[in-house]
């Protein structure tokens, strides 16, 4: 499992220390969107910082991503030509069990995802050559870590809504290569 | 895997393609090209008509894309051109199964030689 044993980068504070790949950048946002989900499909946090298209409203949307990357976990735990005792399609998996994707490209965008042992899915979309997005992802993870759940007056499973946060966040955001 | 699961996943690869189209911030997505996991790469193709190819792989295998396109070439030549072929229905064509392995043992061959 790819959460375990990472780098040693922003244990405790995400200030210091930004990962590599990282320009201290005046170019402009790399990012498109990002959605945080809980584990039972709430959806934590979503930020856009260059989306031309909407297709769907935001809820309908956020439902839409969430099923979309349930469904995709249990494809790819089904497709692994390496395990031998497949579960069946459409039985919910824990963080961690089977095998599991961790980003897929077309040809307008490249979605990343990272999931953690609790249950909270990052998701990162961004332009389709980005390059592996698993650093960038820890970081953002040890941000929502300092800012959002040791903010004492957050409720675990509702939306986030800190200013911290959402300032650290796009400040790194616009230091993406 | 049986029959019934490979039918299963094919269809719900189907779905999550279209799906991945309505969740792009641009225009002019044609859906998943590459899916990175943990054991394998997935690659896939969609032709005109919207037949879809897709192939398993190691992670950070090369050259998939030319490989789907001359599996496209294989399906238009010996199935498509079947008569006895019936559209939409599984492929069931010797010939086709026959070039088919012998396509991926040549980019086998040309992998371990590069």
């Amino acid at each position: 499992m790819q959460f375990f044993g990472g780098s040693s980068v922003a244990e405790i504070a995400p200030s210091p220390a930004a990962p590599p790949g990282t320009a201290t950048g005046l170019a402009g946002n790399n990012a498109n969107m990002l959605y945080i989900f809980n584990r039972s499909g709430v959806c934590l946090l979503y930020r856009e910082w260059h989306r031309p298209l909407h297709t769907l409203d935001a809820q309908q949307d956020q439902k839409l991503m969430f099923g979309l990357l349930f469904s995709l976990r249990s494809f790819t735990a089904k497709m692994d030509p390496t395990s031998v005792d497949k579960g069946n399609l459409g039985v919910p998996l824990l963080p961690g069990q089977g095998c599991s994707f961790y980003s897929f490209r077309t040809n307008t965008y490249k979605l990343s995802i990272m999931e953690c042992p609790s249950g909270i899915k990052i998701i990162l979309v961004t332009h389709p050559k980005t390059g592996d997005m698993w650093e960038p992802l820890r970081y953002i993870y040890n941000i929502y870590v300092e800012y959002v759940i040791k903010n004492p007056l957050y409720v675990h499973g509702s939306p986030i809504k800190c200013e911290l946060f959402n300032t650290n966040l796009d400040q790194y955001v616009k230091t993406l290569v | 895997m049986d029959t019934n699961d490979s039918l299963r996943l094919a269809s719900l690869w189907h779905s999550m393609h279209a799906i991945s189209q309505q969740l792009s911030p641009t225009l002019g997505c044609n859906g998943i090209e590459l899916l990175q996991a943990d054991t394998f790469d997935l690659h896939c193709f969609q032709s005109l008509t919207g037949t879809k190819f897709f192939v398993v792989c190691e992670p950070g295998t090369q050259h998939m894309e030319g490989l789907l396109k001359v599996i496209y070439e294989l399906y238009t030549d010996y199935v498509l051109k079947n008569p006895f072929y019936e559209m939409e229905m599984p492929i069931r064509c010797e010939l086709f199964d026959m070039n088919l392995s012998q396509a991926i043992q040549k980019d086998r061959v040309s992998l371990f030689g590069r």
